[in-house]
């Protein structure tokens, strides 16, 4: 988005745009922070690291002459009843989109400088998120436990199934519980009102703005992208 | 478009656009969970799957990150490296496909 400040021009848009941003003096990304920036490109490098995870999943997967286990069936779990299907991990979906919605009102709201409509949901933001570790962890335990699932074998089928789990599931649980913390430290600045007075802050001591709460979105929106890829890939195939 | 919000600091828009992906991501899961729920098999099922999933993602990058009120130079720097994934997919099938045969040739006659 363009922001025209007085006394500049409109910056031109479409194809034209990019020759014109690119061939400027000092910076590309016009009306970008820098801080937003480079969250972008680190997403793109951590985009590459997930999809090497995948694809390195997919090669195993095409080149085991030992049948896959039955994903579907592995990760069913019985309320009283009969076994329901990849329930957990739906349920876990649903938590992780709804994390994503109330992520994407509280951008909204720090630039709209509401800083209690922020930090309500950022912390609610970071309660979804520690509910879905919660519940990895529930699964990994009945899959170690219960169902002797190991990096090396398992009793199901293809013994790669076990080390593609834990491979990806973990890297990706990793990412959500850094983001987990990294949302409280934000609402706490959000709350004590840092990004209203300039407050400097502990990793870069520049002082911030809610830019940083949009930057933060980024982040966790991506660790959402990822668990789609996931659990398409990984849990549906 | 960008010219109308010149103005506005930084990424503002209304909360009901939120509320409606919000929906639709719901939506879309519900979906694909249904894919699985119903056992459909073959073709049918992976079209299905990845359909749902890049559905998804796309409306996670244009509205929840803002992909699609950004400048082109920003659109064009972050998704387009993405794209060349595709090439490493069809790199990696050829490969597996061929430790598949290897492997399908010497298990079962011993490579004799």
């Amino acid at each position: 988005m363009s922001q025209v400040q007085p006394g500049e021009t409109a910056l031109p848009e479409g194809m034209k745009g990019i020759v014109s941003d690119w061939s400027s003096d000092q910076r590309a990304f016009k009306g970008v922070p820098w801080g937003k920036a480079m969250m972008w490109v680190f997403l793109l490098s951590d985009t590459f690291i997930f999809s090497c995870f995948l694809l390195s999943y997919m090669t195993v997967r095409m080149t085991t002459t030992v049948a896959w286990p039955p994903v579907s069936e592995i990760f069913a779990l019985s309320f009283g009843g009969e076994p329901i299907p990849l329930i957990l991990i739906a349920i876990m979906t649903f938590i992780l989109i709804s994390s994503s919605g109330t992520m994407a009102m509280a951008v909204r709201f720090g630039y709209q400088r509401n800083r209690k409509a922020t930090a309500i949901l950022l912390v609610v933001t970071a309660i979804f998120g520690a509910s879905f570790v919660g519940m990895q962890a529930f699964e990994w335990t009945k899959l170690i436990l219960e169902e002797g699932v190991r990096p090396w074998g398992n009793p199901f089928g293809a013994a790669q199934f076990g080390s593609v789990f834990f491979m990806i599931t973990g890297f990706h649980g990793f990412h959500v519980s850094v983001g987990v913390i990294f949302l409280l430290i934000v609402a706490r600045k959000v709350i004590r009102g840092d990004y209203d007075k300039g407050t400097k802050g502990f990793f870069t001591s520049r002082p911030g703005n809610y830019e940083i709460v949009e930057t933060m979105g980024l982040y966790w929106h991506f660790v959402d992208l990822v668990w789609i890829f996931i659990f398409a890939f990984f849990y549906l195939w | 478009m960008a010219n109308a919000e010149a103005h506005v600091e930084g990424q503002q828009h209304p909360i009901g656009i939120y509320f409606k992906i919000w929906a639709l991501l719901f939506v879309l899961s519900a979906f694909s969970y249904a894919v699985d729920y119903y056992h459909l098999e073959g073709g049918l099922r992976w079209s299905l799957i990845l359909i749902f999933m890049i559905l998804k993602a796309g409306l996670i990058v244009a509205v929840f990150m803002h992909m699609m009120w950004e400048r082109m130079a920003l659109m064009c720097a972050i998704l387009l490296p993405m794209t060349f994934i595709v090439v490493f997919i069809f790199l990696m099938t050829s490969e597996a496909d061929y430790t598949f045969a290897l492997r399908d040739f010497f298990f079962a006659v011993g490579g004799a």
